[in-house]
């Protein structure tokens, strides 16, 4: 492991392919009539030291080879998991299993024994994407240092090995004409190239920033990655829902009790062709039916006031009114409420009169809260109504017997016993939507309905996610790098003066194109020949053969 | 408005066409052989082209304003916008470049994706509420845009394969080569067919029931070559199907593909047995004087160039707007996944050609799979795979 | 030489973190369902009801006493099934330390007093009516039992439906 000292009193790392300061090739093979310009030729240090377990791990995350590969698995994986819905995007009536073998036959039932149904979040897909993170950071921390240094040490007087192996390459015979370099300088300095100059010989440089442009944007990949990985950090991120029927007001979950909502109203808007601002879709809403316009809860955001335990009245203060809709949530102190669901016309209240069944005639009526009902309703002098039992989202049970499915009222059905003075022991009825029963005989009086009032809910999804910001700025140092190296280019051209010549080289690590045409303007009111691209002098000579085809 | 709008479109449509021919003329003539000086044809063929940008632009906003959001919210108006931005990524590079050639292929390819946009449904639709945000033309624009750019990549890489790929003896690479022809020929042959059945104002009916069991009606507007499940005609004169489908099928679209393969399948038969060559051997003779080495820097400045506009408008600013519309920026609908694995894809081919010196043909057949995932996301993801992002 | 030491330091170093990373992200991906719930070891949540006879529990009242606290609801099966054992043991438990708190899930007081004249409970049975403890117990799915000790830490969490046998294990744990 010895340093290497170049011809030109340079002393380069071990490993080092192109000696850093004068270009001169310092590997022993010369097959390529081009140069390798990757990474200046420097010494890559995962190249250099192979010994301990560390230094091979090291090795391994620093190829490209590795990372690339990780990325065609990690992008295979991906597409895996679109051929059939996620488990997140299935219903939730029935367990999974059922759900993919019932909906998809063998092919789901086999999808879901792998796990892919859940594949984003399995242990694997994370592997990979973890070691795609540390392959990202591993091969920047390798490949940036030694470049960085040898971009700096670099000389202006190249060997001329490394000038004839330089793409860009072109030589002009002075033969007794002088040429005057400072027009050359002149034009490559408007052109914003950086000119260094030594002995008459001059290197001119523009863009090296474009080549940190890799080392940002995975910087900004993996500050984005870190930020993804917080999120499971309690208290980073929440994610409730809340169900708030019209006129009600509850604790906002996840918000430890902190704030309340109130439902004020629910509203649901769809295009009407008959409106004059929705006439332009006359045609699609006659084809599609009903298209929904707005989705809007109005509610209203109240803060505690002062501590408070669970179940304790609390005092609260009202912060402010506002209209949640899609795309414009509810933002404060962190959290965000969305609007992401509703249900129309929950039953509220129903209302029956009490009659005679043959004579019709009535003895008064009842209004029945369903959602806090009462056991006994009182009705006309000597009439009264028992409530015995409620069942709010009703069915029968595989006994037969009534039981509730939920508290909600969905379904309600009620027993009732009715006192009248001609049967002050009561009749007993039952009543639920569409069918009466009169379990204990026949009886003279019935509950007859009266009608229901509903009211609208609305479901909003309660959501804190303080990683949000690390995330955007992943996200913006990303774009910065990866603009940075894809819209600039580092380009650098050599001009070295010899007795009888002078030779010109040039290199870029993108847009060949540009490069020569900044060379051709630079030398274009002077005598200097135009150099020539290599690499398509080879191409037409093998008669436009793909070069690495 | 609506109208005018549609007069627009059809204009750009015949303006691109007549610049493809002229971007042909200008081909042949001697003096456009060597890059970089524009013969008269090049000269007129790019300005045609221009007009036609110029009358798309006219489209797009006088649909805007009749529809009152940015005309990019269904099939039909997205693809078409897709065009639109192909037709201007071209110009872009054309000014970059001045290569005649690429307007050859660019502009052949922006119209057969305009045809097949105008395939689906045209009426102007109103947003549902997850769609009425600003974000839906800063996101959709920005997207369409870096995938139009990255497609320009992939139109370099076409004629560099058609160029570099020797046609003598039969390979793999002429293989795939021709699969690629056969499913340009398709596209063709699935705007035909749709076109003509619908100018007879096609239409079958039939009552069928789906997979939870329930009766309902589905309308095939072309002759259902397979039917749906349990699947019964409604008007007897209509042609009869040869298979019902299994309920988990869809037969409307299975039928549609089937129509348009076989459509494919004869033009491209006709073509091998008139010419008696693959079809890539045929349009070899066009682009015998482009510069490879040329192309591969067009193909691969594409990528560069459109690579972070990608980014940002199909990744950050979906992931803005998702986190704004459904709460979270992140979701794993198939939409988003594919625009990962595109985004993943093209990563991959900067790396592999940074480091591993992945240029020319390899490069090229890579910008094919990376436009084939792209095409891929556009139609399948939308129209097979539902999600989030299935307007249409 | 010395270098090169710095070099391996540095290496092993970054690599153990980013190893680290990498387990925290399996592990909090296995514990994800589990980190939305309270954890066993915690402190149990404070809070104040009052039950159907009109008397205030508040659960710091309780400290020295294990607390035997069941959420339920009378429209889910499985809490039905378990109350008559609950009641029993409660009978058993309730000289020796153990409180029963039954909190029930924001039901009306009708469906609620209904379902004590039918099964007879004697222990405090309250309704949540504002979800509030609920939420501060991070209730998901019913029935859940949280086992307090007498210091005022949750010991441990049953979800689904226990039997006689099992409750009475559950009592002896948290008696004082």
């Amino acid at each position: 492991m010895k340093e290497v000292k170049c011809d030109c009193g340079h002393v380069n790392p071990f490993g080092t392919k192109i000696c850093g300061k004068c270009g001169m090739d310092l590997g022993s093979e010369q097959e390529n009539k081009l140069i390798d310009m990757r990474y200046e030729g420097s010494a890559r240090r995962s190249q250099t030291y192979r010994k301990t377990v560390i230094d091979k791990i090291w090795n391994f995350f620093s190829s490209v080879k590795v990372g690339v590969t990780l990325i065609v698995i990690a992008l295979v994986a991906s597409a895996i998991g679109t051929i059939l819905p996620q488990e997140m995007y299935i219903p939730s009536t029935v367990t999974p299993a059922e759900h993919y073998e019932s909906e998809y036959g063998w092919f789901g039932k086999v999808y879901y024994e792998l796990g892919f149904h859940n594949l984003y979040s399995s242990w694997w897909y994370l592997l990979i994407i973890g070691m795609l993170g540390i392959s990202l950071l591993v091969a920047s921390i390798d490949r940036f240092f030694p470049l960085y240094r040898s971009l700096k040490k670099q000389g202006v007087i190249r060997h001329d090995g490394f000038m004839k192996r330089q793409r860009i390459y072109g030589v002009t015979k002075l033969d007794e004409q002088d040429i005057d370099l400072d027009k050359v300088k002149t034009e490559l300095k408007r052109q914003r190239y950086h000119i260094r100059e030594e002995k008459g010989h001059i290197l001119a440089e523009k863009n090296r920033f474009s080549r940190w442009g890799p080392y940002v944007n995975h910087i900004g990949l993996i500050i984005f990655l870190i930020g993804a990985l917080l999120r499971s950090v309690p208290g980073m991120y929440i994610d409730k829902v809340v169900w708030l029927r019209e006129g009600e007001r509850k604790e906002i979950p996840g918000t430890n009790g902190e704030y309340y909502l109130k439902n004020n109203e629910f509203t649901l808007e769809v295009y009407d062709k008959g409106n004059k601002e929705d006439q332009q879709y006359t045609a699609a809403i006659d084809k599609t039916g009903t298209i929904a316009k707005t989705y809007q809860s109005d509610v209203t955001l109240y803060e505690r006031k002062g501590e408070a335990i669970p179940g304790e009245k609390v005092g609260l203060e009202k912060v402010k009114d506002y209209k949640i809709k899609v795309n414009e949530p509810l933002k404060h102190d962190h959290y965000a409420l969305y609007q992401v669901d509703y249900k129309l016309d929950e039953l509220s209240t129903m209302s029956f009169n009490l009659i005679n069944k043959k004579t019709n005639e009535k003895f008064g009526g009842v209004k029945i809260d369903l959602n806090d009902p009462k056991k006994n309703y009182q009705l006309n002098k000597g009439y009264s109504v028992d409530l015995i039992s409620y069942f709010p989202d009703f069915e029968f049970d595989e006994k037969g017997e009534p039981r509730t499915i939920s508290k909600i009222p969905n379904n309600p059905a009620f027993i009732f016993k009715m006192h009248t003075p001609d049967k002050p022991e009561g009749e007993v009825s039952f009543v639920a939507i569409k069918e009466t029963a009169e379990p204990l005989g026949e009886n003279t009086y019935k509950m007859a309905f009266n009608g229901v009032e509903t009211q609208d809910v609305t479901a909003l999804t309660v959501r804190k996610d303080l990683t949000l910001w690390i995330l955007f700025t992943g996200g913006i140092i990303f774009m910065v790098g990866v603009v940075q190296g894809s819209y600039w280019n580092h380009r650098r051209i050599w001009i070295k003066r010899k007795q009888d010549e002078i030779v010109m080289a040039g290199h870029t690590n993108k847009n060949w194109h540009g490069i020569k045409r900044d060379i051709k303007k630079a030398i274009e009111s002077t005598s200097l020949s135009e150099p020539k691209d290599q690499l398509e002098e080879e191409k037409s000579s093998t008669k436009g053969e793909a070069l690495n085809g | 408005m609506a109208e005018i709008s549609g007069n627009f479109l059809y204009a750009a449509f015949i303006l691109y066409l007549i610049a493809t021919f002229l971007f042909g003329g200008s081909i042949k003539d001697k003096r456009g052989a060597e890059e970089k000086k524009q013969n008269k044809w090049a000269k007129f063929a790019i300005s045609v082209t221009i007009l036609g940008f110029a009358a798309q632009i006219g489209y797009f906003i006088t649909r805007w304003i009749a529809a009152g959001h940015a005309p990019v919210s269904n099939l039909f108006e997205f693809t078409t916008f897709f065009g639109m931005m192909l037709v201007g990524a071209f110009i872009l590079i054309y000014f970059l470049y001045i290569t005649p050639a690429l307007g050859l292929f660019a502009l052949p390819i922006a119209l057969l994706i305009i045809a097949y946009a105008s395939m689906f449904p045209r009426e102007i639709s109103p947003l549902i509420p997850a769609l009425q945000s600003d974000w839906l033309h800063i996101h959709v624009t920005t997207a369409a845009a870096g995938q139009s750019i990255l497609a320009i990549s992939f139109v370099a890489a076409i004629i560099y394969l058609v160029k570099s790929v020797e046609q003598t003896q039969a390979s793999k690479r002429t293989f795939w080569l021709e699969v690629i022809m056969f499913t340009l020929v398709c596209t063709i042959g699935f705007v035909i067919i749709t076109s003509s059945f619908a100018a007879m104002d096609y239409k079958a009916n039939f009552d069928w029931v789906d997979k939870k069991g329930v009766a309902d009606k589905q309308e095939f507007n072309l002759p259902a070559l397979v039917g749906p499940h349990e699947g019964k005609l409604i008007e007897p004169d209509r042609f009869e199907p040869l298979v019902s489908m299994p309920a988990l099928i869809n037969a409307k679209k299975l039928n549609t593909v089937i129509w348009s393969t076989g459509a494919g399948l004869v033009l491209y038969g006709l073509i091998r047995l008139i010419t008696r060559r693959r079809v890539a051997a045929l349009i070899k003779p066009i682009v015998k004087n482009v510069n490879l080495s040329l192309l591969d820097e067009i193909s691969y400045r594409s990528v560069l160039i459109g690579f972070p506009i990608f980014t940002l408008g199909a990744l950050v600013f979906a992931m803005i707007w998702a986190q704004v519309a459904w709460t979270r920026f992140w979701g794993w609908d198939p939409k988003e996944v594919w625009a990962l694995i595109t985004w993943l894809f093209y990563a991959a081919f900067l790396h592999l050609r940074m480091s591993k010196g992945w240029q020319g043909e390899k490069s090229a057949w890579l910008a094919v799979i990376g436009f084939a995932i792209m095409i891929f996301n556009l139609i399948f993801v939308n129209l097979v795979i539902a999600g989030l992002h299935s307007y249409a | 030489m010395d270098k090169k030491k710095r070099r391996l330091i540095s290496r092993t170093i970054i690599l153990l973190l980013l190893g680290a990373a990498l387990v925290f992200a399996l592990y909090t991906n296995f514990t994800k369902d589990k980190n939305d719930s309270l954890g066993k070891g915690s402190d149990a949540p404070n809070f104040v009801l009052t039950d159907m006879k009109g008397n205030e529990h508040k659960l710091s009242d309780y400290k020295g006493k294990g607390v035997f606290l069941n959420f339920w609801g009378t429209y889910c099966k499985p809490c039905e099934y378990e109350m008559p054992y609950m009641e029993h043991q409660y009978q058993n438990y309730k000289d020796q330390g153990v409180e029963v708190l039954a909190v029930n899930v924001g039901e009306s007081d009708y469906a609620v007093d209904n379902f004590i004249t039918k099964h007879d409970l004697t222990f405090p049975v309250m309704i949540d009516q504002g979800r509030e403890v609920e939420n501060a117990y991070r209730v998901d799915i019913l029935p859940v039992t949280f086992l307090i000790d007498k210091e005022g830490k949750v010991i441990d969490i049953i979800t689904g439906a226990l039997t006689e046998e099992s409750i009475q294990k559950h009592m002896e744990r948290i008696k004082p």
